[in-house]
């Protein structure tokens, strides 16, 4: 008999048993791992997602402000740009005001000390040339410069045409105070009685003198009333030296710090002949009667 | 010669005996528990896992897919009978390599105690699925008069099971002691390996018939209510 009953009773309940048995020990232990690690590989998987999610946030946040930031970059380098232009115009405005101020400072400047200069050229060239003059006359001819200003003084009077001649003496008869002689240097007593004899004969009358000497304001001898005038001085000649002198002056070189303006003017203005060799012109002697004139 | 080990008895009182099969089959029994629990006693559920536990999630998530791939949806509730079924049966069926060991499953009385298993556990199965008149009914598919065939269809089938995993194991084992005795070098090498080879078809053949039973108990009666027009 090739079965046997209670084998086959024993192998199935043996078989039951295996199957406890492995479904205890294995089946369960195994499912119950895999189930784990599938559920954290799906942890891991769901986390990384997360994480992939919370990164591609972040680095769409991160590329909005780094654009927002190039924006403002730009924006600012702009102004920046902008305000540094700006400036620069304001600046070199500054400085071209300043420029100009300067110049125009010691353009006055210059202007001042040409004028000083030329005022104290004047009154040094008058007072060397009544000393050579004086000196001259004296070692030549004997006479003095007050007698020969004098003489000339009194010589012009004689020599005035009949209008300026009964203007003058309308004037003087107008006057309440006495006319005045003034002259650049001290009269003496001889000269003053030879001009006070000379006014008496050409107009007439005894007229009242008041003597004085006028230093610097005067450069000749003259006589005045009631706002007319008469006189001779030598201020034509001065005038014909200041002339050269500014002649002399614009001719020598700029100062070294301004080069350019110098060459400037040494290319815009033409030359002036030199005064030592140009024929002098020299001026008459002046003899003015008029209300202020001199 | 003894066909099958059951003829070895070693020890006997009465009706009840102790054979060469219910023996051999204790050692299977202890080799497997042992060997599962020594090797799920240290399981990793993350990080890598050792050679052992990677061999048992493959041989139990392949039962698990085979289970599925025969049609039952959860196939949790059949892992235990059913992957048993395919691991005793491989496992003897591997064991023939060793010098005279003889497989409880070349006795007749250990496949048909198999059989009787499947031929028990496909009507459980069933009746927990769809319950028991829906079980019933199953017999009476298509018609009333296919009842008594469907009887004897499932008895013959527990039968063709138990003959058929008897035939060959026993078969394989006989073949084998056979040639030893005629030519006794390389030909029963040859045989032996043949022998595994159809060894672990068999066991592969008898779990998947006895989950394609099941299979059929189960889902016979949700096929009808599927083609069943909706009420209401």
């Amino acid at each position: 008999m090739l079965i046997d009953w209670f084998t086959v009773g024993a192998q199935a309940l043996n078989f039951l048993v295996l199957v406890w048995l492995l479904k205890r020990f294995l089946y369960k232990p195994i499912l119950n791992a895999i189930d784990a690690r599938e559920k954290g590989i799906a942890g891991q998987l769901a986390d990384a997602d997360a994480k992939k999610t919370e990164a591609e946030k972040e680095q769409t946040e991160f590329q909005a402000k780094n654009k927002a930031f190039d924006e403002q970059r730009t924006a600012l380098l702009q102004k920046a740009a902008a305000d540094a232009g700006a400036e620069r115009g304001h600046l070199l405005d500054d400085a071209r005001a300043e420029a100009d101020k300067l110049r125009s400072d010691q353009a006055i400047a210059l202007r001042n000390d040409r004028t000083r200069l030329g005022n104290e050229i004047t009154r040094t060239a008058k007072d060397e040339v009544f000393a050579i003059a004086r000196k001259t006359l004296t070692d030549l001819a004997g006479a003095s410069l007050e007698e020969r200003v004098g003489a000339v003084f009194t010589r012009r009077l004689g020599q005035m045409d009949a209008q300026a001649k009964e203007t003058m003496a309308g004037a003087l008869r107008a006057a309440s105070e006495p006319a005045l002689v003034a002259s650049a240097f001290d009269l003496p007593a001889a000269q003053r009685a030879t001009i006070q004899n000379a006014l008496n004969e050409t107009f007439s009358a005894d007229v009242r003198l008041r003597f004085e000497t006028a230093g610097d304001a005067i450069c000749g001898i003259e006589f005045s009333s009631n706002g007319q005038k008469i006189g001779w001085s030598i201020e034509g000649y001065l005038t014909e030296l200041d002339r050269k002198v500014d002649e002399l002056l614009d001719a020598q070189p700029a100062p070294a710090s301004s080069p350019s303006m110098a060459a400037s003017q040494q290319k815009t203005e033409p030359a002036k002949p030199d005064p030592k060799t140009a024929p002098s012109k020299r001026p008459p002697v002046e003899v003015a009667v008029g209300a202020g004139a001199r | 010669m003894n066909l099958t080990s059951d003829q070895q008895i070693l020890w006997q009182h009465g009706f009840v005996k102790l054979n060469g099969t219910i023996v051999t089959t204790w050692a299977m029994m202890i080799a497997m528990g042992l060997g599962s629990k020594l090797v799920t006693r240290k399981l990793k559920t993350e990080g890598a896992i050792s050679r052992w536990q990677g061999l048992l999630e493959i041989v139990v998530t392949g039962i698990e897919k085979q289970i599925q791939d025969v049609g039952l949806n959860q196939p949790k509730k059949y892992l235990s009978f059913l992957g048993t079924l395919f691991l005793f049966v491989a496992l003897c069926s591997l064991c023939i390599v060793i010098p005279g060991f003889r497989p409880p499953t070349g006795s007749l009385s250990t496949t048909a105690a198999l059989a009787l298993c499947v031929f028990v556990a496909v009507p459980l199965f069933g009746v927990r699925g769809q319950g028991l008149t829906g079980y019933l009914r199953t017999y009476t598919e298509p018609t009333v008069i296919m009842l008594p065939f469907n009887i004897i269809s499932e008895l013959s089938r527990t039968l063709a099971l138990a003959v058929r995993l008897f035939g060959n194991m026993m078969s394989g084992v006989m073949i084998v002691g056979i040639l030893l005795t005629i030519t006794p070098f390389l030909f029963p090498i040859v045989m032996t390996a043949l022998g595994l080879l159809t060894g672990m078809v068999q066991a592969y053949i008898f779990s998947i018939l006895a989950a394609v039973y099941i299979a059929a108990a189960t889902q016979v009666h949700k096929q009808a209510v599927s083609k069943a027009p909706p009420s209401g």
